[in-house]
């Protein structure tokens, strides 16, 4: 190859060399040499002239990343920073507001837990003479159901989504034009405690003249107002006095269960039924219920009799009474098993007027023959109060027939139903739900989907309790008010608004409250001498009692305010748990006239029908109700306090019945039963329930929901259509029923299927009498004997004590005042975030509550049998069982199991004597939940907030999310979790004090589960404070009443139980 | 060295020479499969797979796909952690117990079992693993330095001991396994055939010579190893059994509990032992090797262990009734005659009665009833664990927490995945690995050779009279 040697140029300014051409010869760009290389020029680097195409190179990454990086999509954050803070509302600061439940039956005056705008928790108010704090499982699920995904989004019109102008211009035309031709219109409430709202139906009646009102109760009292009605010319509910009565005789009435009130209720009972060292006086109960009812279990005497024959213990009771007293007796065939009647009677004539016998009948002639001996006893004005009476149940049994009568006529044009769902609930529902789609006009308030709102043309969805404004009167001349706590989740407008609306009215309801208040209520009083101020303070205390003492001395110490201050940040003055005792002032004892005529009452009674076949009890549960908070998961998965189960209604049957049917329910495994009554049968599963009256059987209704959402629909059966109406009033109790089994296996899922102690003393117990000879009466000591004699177990120990340098946190449990409803279950659950894991995972046994309520029934003697078949023995419930309430969360031991065998240190001691667990260390070998001796601790087997086999779970929804503490975490998979003594609060308390620069007070700081009870059950408090009230019954009941679950073992528990205390007649053959 | 008796029965059979005995072993490692070991190898293959898949449902859904409740906390997962735990005892207690005490006819058995106890080990660590809830943070277990502060391990906690126990339980056993192994794994790379069975076995026998220093440090080492493990088989099972008897549940609060479980593991193991080497011998024809007399050996020592394990039994019922406390004696009556009662009598008619059949020689010298009594063992000794497990647990104090466990497919899935796992492993050993500890069994053909000689003098014999 020859050398190459030619050349070439770019151009002739190269080969020219010209000076222009050479400067820029080495740039790619020449154009583009950036300005301020003139500047580095001068430095001569040099590195200029070859940095651009590096620049470029780093420029085109720079945008590529950049470009990529921006096809990243940022998360998005629903977090909006407020631009004006509300002067009231501090992040992670709870807001309380008063209000007040008043639904399905029940009522309590509450205070409202909100935190970042979102309510959160129900408490009760203490400063209601009424409810004194208490709540009830269902009031403190409350909080839940407004966060359900079912509700309804807005108004809807034939099935399909409207405005609000649209339905209202629609239902307003209709209204009109029915009004013009002079067709009925029907607004169906149930009891209203409102008096403004009964002022706006009133208006709205006067708006349209055709329409009338028709009351309509579930779960009705008619029969107690209508024998009012006759003994005292004015229909009511007497206002009851527990606390007054220190013998209270229940026939079938479950007062402390699901009876008119029964959170005010249990606060009464049970404030008679505490015992202590200077105060051992303590009322009884007798019990007369063919059934099982939580009022039944907590008797001191209780009798199983047949429900149809209760005519005629009633009747007994009054000729016992009557021979005692020198009245009249009444001939009515005696009782079969007239077991603690005379004892009964001997009671109340010695303890008159501070008696009380009452009767869940919804029979007239029976409440009449009550009347008449709570009368012969001189109760009528002191325990069955008649001043301030009760507006618990106005439903009017014969009006509602009537008013199903027209309808199925077709002579109705319009009808509203308003709180009420009779397609499910009343017995004729199903013939009521093709009437209801024939009218003209069909309107309903329901906030979610029910039965009736499907029926309906329209549904004109109610706001939540928790968005509305509204007033309660439960008993006459005691008031509190609803106030809303969150603006509507959904465009719902308040039943109350809407009817205004229709009548034409201009105000809205807020207002209109608010003139009926000033008209109305603040003349009432003389405290407050503004309306502003009278409202205002009215609203912060959520009541206004101006016939109550307590009242005004509250109301007059308290600052005169201005403004709308109706929060705080801490509940308002005198939460203080404690003295319980009715301190308000009894409505004034002036009898009305009583006058009954016992010759009609006892003809009725002994023509009433005879039981035939089984008698049938149709009874609300405790949990579930009349099944309006059906889609209410936590309700749903509340074990029943007696039968323990949850997810299913079934027939109980007596342990009679069970051995004659060959049915043996085990470990949750049961048959179906065939139930036939009136021609209609159902199937459903068979529960043996010691105590059952061999010849009845019950079936909770509220159950079986065809409309309901998710979490409640199809569980369990409806049996509401065997309510019987045949007598004018709505029966609860029927007879004739046949039972027979069928082959077929079932699984109803229980928390507890061992029912009996075993012998074991983890319940200790004592009659009254025993106590009074020797207060420490019951109380097991466990002595271990050695050398120098017998020693307790608890002075051996390994352990080196922990130090309790500053505060000792504990708790004390008075068994004798756990009635058992199960209102701290539900409050528990609510405040620990506690997830819901359906009827599967709780035949699983694997059910996440925190606290249980274990129920125990007594055994028959079994110290004839040999060793071996004594456990046997012990595990078969008597027949007639005394039944014992035990609530057990974790025991905070101060020598706990749990802690020792963590390999990863995750649950610990902490310095004020708090078992703690911390979830996020927590690897999950369980070691701890077996080594617990009481086995409180629970396991996270799945994801309940992810896995989608849970979405019954509330935390597995954007809505449902809301109602959880934000103050508890939410428990991952696979760590363990249980009581932290609401160790939240305990942090909030003690900051709150130290802010203050003082010491926690005694009662400032409440568990969840204490703050709920309606008994007072539980004291918490700190055991190094001397004041305290938990230190005051470390003392005085120290080797009394006060003992420690399973001492011997000395794990030294924070938690522990003031003995059982049972009232026994002294003469009682029990 | 050691004189053996001439009356005493020959440890190995069959007229062996050395050459024999290389050729007999080392032929399983060389050759090709048999057919057999391809069939028992993919069954086994295949029922790991679907114990894997029982095990990714159990870590990837939760451990509520187990029968587990808030009452019984732990049931088939411990119940199959212990009794693989237990399983491993035998090896350890034939390699070094069996070894200073200079019992020569483990010399036969000891690979296998040494095998079969680290494949049990590591059976029994992941239920370990499967058992925690968060399995993926099990390493907080161990007390390892982090950035949490002054939070660390809990010692207090036997889990913890546990961790120790069987860690250092695994590394030794390996570590002694693998030392043993290796003058066998430089006879098979001596005669590998082709490179890489030559480089493979060249690098794990670590560069032995067969040279006087290296059996020298060899025979030092193995007897170090062998003083360590010996400690080993009583602690471990000793702190398995803590795992119980620390805690305050009646039925597991138990002072006897550590010599019961030291005597119940080593019971199971040599049953498990039993099982595989029976196997073994017929499958790779090694009947020579492991002679009726081995097994004699080892159903005496079932019968001495059985018989330990049922005087436990009867005196937890003893103690239960003497101590006078309701808790416990419920525990004990619940056991026997509560809901489990089935359970409870499987374990007593497994463990205590049928071992009571090795008193008879026909027994105790019979292939099958051995074969069969082995496998009852091992079924007894899992439902021991499971009643002290279960049975204490679902009734404890509190009678409303009483509750019954029932297994889900996954409880027994997981079960099989550990079967599916060990025998895939010990195949994969039986057939890479000699089984049979080929220069032990040379040893004692040396020191009770007269067998092998005997022919050669009658023959010597013979050619002298000629």
């Amino acid at each position: 190859m020859s050398e190459n040697s030619k050349r070439y140029w770019r151009s002739t300014q190269e080969l020219t060399n010209e000076t222009g051409f050479v400067r820029n010869a080495n740039e790619e760009f020449p154009g583009l040499s950036n300005p301020s290389h003139a500047n580095n020029e001068a430095k001569g680097s040099g590195m200029e002239l070859s940095s651009h195409r590096r620049d470029f190179l780093k420029v085109m990454g720079f945008s590529i990343a950049a470009a990529s990086l921006a096809a990243c999509e940022a998360p998005v954050k629903k977090a909006i920073p407020l631009l004006n803070k509300p002067e009231e509302y501090e992040p992670g600061v709870a807001n309380w507001y008063a209000s007040t439940y008043a639904e399905d039956g029940e009522y309590a005056s509450i205070l409202v837990k909100t935190r970042e705008g979102r309510p959160i928790k129900i408490e009760g108010n203490t400063l209601s003479s009424i409810t004194k704090g208490g709540t009830s499982t269902r009031i403190q699920a409350s909080v839940l159901s407004l966060y359900d995904t079912e509700r309804f989004r807005g108004p809807r019109a034939a099935g399909k989504n409207v405005q609000w102008a649209q339905a209202d211009d629609e239902i307003a035309a209709k209204l009109k034009e029915i009004s013009a031709s002079n067709g009925a219109i029907r607004i169906v409430t149930g009891s209203l405690l409102s008096p403004a709202s009964k002022q706006v139906i009133a208006d709205f009646k006067a708006a349209y003249p055709s329409a009338q009102h028709v009351t309509y109760d579930t779960n009705s009292a008619f029969g107690l107002t209508k024998a009012c009605k006759i003994a005292f010319g004015e229909s009511f509910v007497p206002g009851y006095r527990f606390d007054k009565a220190n013998i209270v005789v229940s026939f079938g009435a479950d007062f402390l269960g699901t009876w008119i009130s029964p959170a005010e209720f249990s606060k009464q009972w049970v404030s008679g039924r505490k015992v202590n060292k200077h105060n051992s006086n303590m009322s009884r109960l007798y019990s007369f219920e063919g059934t099982m009812s939580l009022t039944s279990a907590n008797a001191d005497h209780r009798n199983a009799i047949r429900p149809t024959e209760e005519g005629q213990y009633v009747a007994a009771l009054y000729n016992a009474v009557a021979k005692l007293t020198g009245a009249a007796t009444i001939s009515v065939a005696a009782p079969a098993n007239a077991k603690f009647i005379d004892e009964a009677a001997a009671d109340l004539v010695h303890h008159k007027g501070t008696g009380l016998v009452v009767s869940g009948s919804n029979d007239f002639n029976i409440q009449l023959l009550v009347l008449a001996i709570n009368n012969l006893v001189g109760n009528i004005g002191t325990t069955v109060g008649t001043e301030a009476t009760s507006n618990m149940k106005q439903g009017d049994d014969e009006a509602m027939s009537a008013f199903v009568k027209e309808l199925g006529a077709g002579s109705v044009s319009a009808a509203i139903f308003w709180g009420v769902n009779p397609v499910y609930d009343y017995p004729q529902g199903a013939a009521l739900k093709g009437a209801i789609s024939k009218l003209p006009l069909s309107v309903s308030f329901a906030d979610r989907p029910d039965e009736t709102a499907e029926a309906c043309q329209f549904v004109c969805p109610d706001n939540h309790y928790l968005e509305s404004w509204n007033d309660a009167e439960p008993l006459k001349g005691y008031y509190s008010l609803t106030q809303p706590v969150i603006s509507p989740l959904f465009k719902t407008r308040q039943a109350q608004d809407s009817l205004l609306k229709w009548s034409s009215a201009k105000a809205d309801f807020y207002t209109y409250l608010q003139e009926y208040w000033k008209a109305h209520m603040y003349p009432q009083q003389k405290v407050r001498d503004n309306f502003r101020d009278f409202w205002t303070y009215s609203l912060h205390d959520g009541i206004f009692e101006p016939k109550n003492a307590d009242w005004r001395t509250h109301a007059a110490a308290a600052p005169a305010v201005t403004g709308h201050e109706a929060d705080s940040h801490t509940e308002p003055s005198g939460l203080v748990h404690g003295e319980t005792a009715a301190k308000s002032e009894a409505p004034a004892s002036s009898a009305k006239g009583f006058s009954v005529d016992l010759g009609s009452v006892t003809s009725a009674i002994s023509s009433s029908a005879k039981g035939s076949g089984f008698d049938l009890v149709l009874y609300e549960s405790v949990g579930m109700g009349s099944g309006r908070s059906a889609n209410n998961p936590w309700l749903q998965e509340f074990p029943d306090p007696i039968s323990r189960s949850c997810w299913e209604n079934f027939v109980s049957i007596s342990m009679t019945t069970a051995k004659e049917l060959g049915v043996v329910v085990d470990e949750g495994d049961t048959f179906l039963l065939n139930v036939t009554y009136n021609g209609v049968s159902m199937k459903l599963p068979a529960l043996v329930q010691p105590g059952q009256n061999k010849n009845t059987i019950s079936i909770a209704v509220g159950y079986g929901r065809s409309v309901a959402g998710k979490a409640g629909v199809n569980v369990g059966k409806n049996v509401f259509p065997w309510i019987s109406t045949a007598n004018g009033y709505a029966s609860n109790l029927v007879t004739g029923v046949k039972l027979e089994k069928t082959g077929e296996e079932y699984k109803v899922a229980h928390v507890q299927t061992h029912h009996t102690i075993m012998g074991r003393d983890i319940i200790q117990e004592a009659t009254l009498s025993d106590y009074k000879k020797d207060p420490s009466a019951g109380h097991v000591s466990h002595l271990i004997s050695t050398p120098e004699g017998p020693k307790k177990a608890t002075d051996f120990s390994l352990w080196n004590r922990h130090e309790r340098p500053n505060h000792a946190w504990g708790m004390s449990i008075d068994l004798n005042a756990c009635t058992g409803c199960g209102a701290c279950v539900i409050s528990c659950q609510a405040e620990n975030n506690i997830p819901v894991v359906g009827k599967q995972e709780v035949l699983n046994r694997r059910e996440m509550h925190w606290i249980r309520i274990d129920r125990y029934y007594s055994t028959n003697d079994v110290s004839a049998l040999g060793v071996l078949d004594r456990p046997g023995a012990l595990e078969i419930p008597s027949d007639d069982p005394e039944v014992v309430f035990q609530p057990l969360m974790c025991q905070h031991c101060n020598n706990a199991p749990c802690e020792t065998v963590c390999p990863v240190a995750a649950t610990t001691h902490s310095t004020e004597g708090l078992n703690q667990m911390t979830y996020n260390r927590c690897v999950g070998t369980r070691y701890c939940a077996n080594n617990c001796p009481y086995k409180v601790r629970r396991f996270n087997w799945f994801s309940y907030p992810d896995n989608k086999d849970f979405a019954i779970n509330p935390a597995q929804t954007d809505l449902g999310r809301m109602v959880l503490n934000p103050d508890v975490t939410v428990r991952a998979r696979g760590v363990i979790e249980k009581c932290s003594m609401c160790v939240q609060r305990i942090q909030d308390g003690k900051l709150t004090a130290k802010r203050d620069n003082r010491r926690p007070k005694d009662g400032e700081i409440e568990t969840a589960c204490s703050q709920s009870c309606p008994a007072d059950a539980i004291v918490f408090g700190d055991m190094n404070d001397p004041e305290s009230r938990i230190a005051g019954i470390m003392e005085t009941e120290y080797e009394m009443r006060s003992y420690r679950v399973l001492e011997e073992i000395n794990t030294n528990p924070s938690v522990s139980y003031l003995t059982k205390i049972r009232n026994k007649a002294e003469k009682a053959h029990a | 060295m050691q004189v053996t008796s001439p009356v005493r029965e020959p440890l190995v059979t069959g007229g062996k020479t050395l050459h024999d005995v290389t050729n007999d072993i080392a032929r399983h490692v060389e050759g090709k499969p048999t057919r057999l070991w391809y069939i028992s190898f993919i069954i086994s293959v295949i029922v790991m797979s679907y114990g894997i898949y029982c095990l990714y449902n159990t870590w990837w859904v939760g451990l509520g796909v187990w029968g587990l409740n808030k009452t019984v906390g732990w049931a088939w997962d411990i119940t199959n952690f212990v009794w693989w735990v237990g399983i491993g005892h035998a090896g350890t207690l034939i390699s070094a117990v069996l070894l200073l005490f200079r019992q020569k006819w483990r010399a036969s058995i000891n690979r296998a079992a040494e095998a079969m106890t680290i494949f049990a080990v590591l059976c029994a660590a992941s239920f370990i693993m499967m058992h925690a809830g968060r399995a993926w943070l099990a390493y907080w277990c161990l007390p390892l330095g982090n950035t949490y502060g002054t939070l660390w391990v809990n010692f207090n906690s036997p889990l913890v001991w546990d961790v120790f126990a069987i860690s250092t339980y695994l590394t030794v056993s390996v570590v002694f396994w693998y030392i043993g192994l290796i003058p066998d794994l430089a006879t098979i790379r001596d005669r590998a055939q082709n490179s890489i069975s030559r480089f493979v076995y060249g690098t794990l026998a670590f560069g032995w010579n067969g040279g006087a220093k290296d059996w020298s440090r060899y025979e030092a080492v193995s007897l170090v190893l062998a003083g360590l493990s010996t400690p080993l088989v009583l602690s471990v099972h000793t702190i398995v059994s803590m795992d119980f008897a620390t805690s305050v549940i009646p039925g597991w609060h138990t002072t006897i509990f550590p010599p019961y479980f030291v005597a119940g593991a080593i019971f199971s193991g040599f049953a498990m032992v039993l099982t595989l080497m029976l196997v073994t011998r017929v499958t790779f024809k090694l009947q020579d090797y492991i002679t009726m007399g081995h097994i004699e050996s080892m159903n005496k020592i079932i019968l001495l262990t059985g018989s330990i394990v049922g005087v436990a039994y009867i005196t937890e019922f003893f103690i239960a009734a003497y101590s006078g406390v309701d808790y416990e004696s419920y525990c004990f009556i619940n056991r026997a005659f509560g809901p489990y009662w089935w359970a409870y009598w499987s374990m007593m008619s497994c463990n205590v009665i049928s071992p009571q059949l090795f008193w008879f020689k026909k027994i105790r010298t019979s292939i099958t009833a051995t074969f069969i009594l082995s496998i009852i063992v091992n079924i007894g000794m899992w439902f021991e664990r499971f009643v002290i497990i279960v049975t204490s647990l679902h009734r404890d104090y509190l009678p409303s927490s009483w509750a019954m466990f029932h297994p889900t497919r996954f409880d027994i899935g997981d079960y099989i995945f550990s079967f599916g796992f060990f025998f895939t492993l010990f195949f994969l050993f039986a057939k890479y690995l000699p089984v049979i500890n080929m220069f032990e069994i040379k040893m004692i053909l040396k020191s009770s050779g007269d067998k092998k000689s005997k022919p050669a003098d009658v023959h010597a014999a013979k050619t002298t009279t000629v």
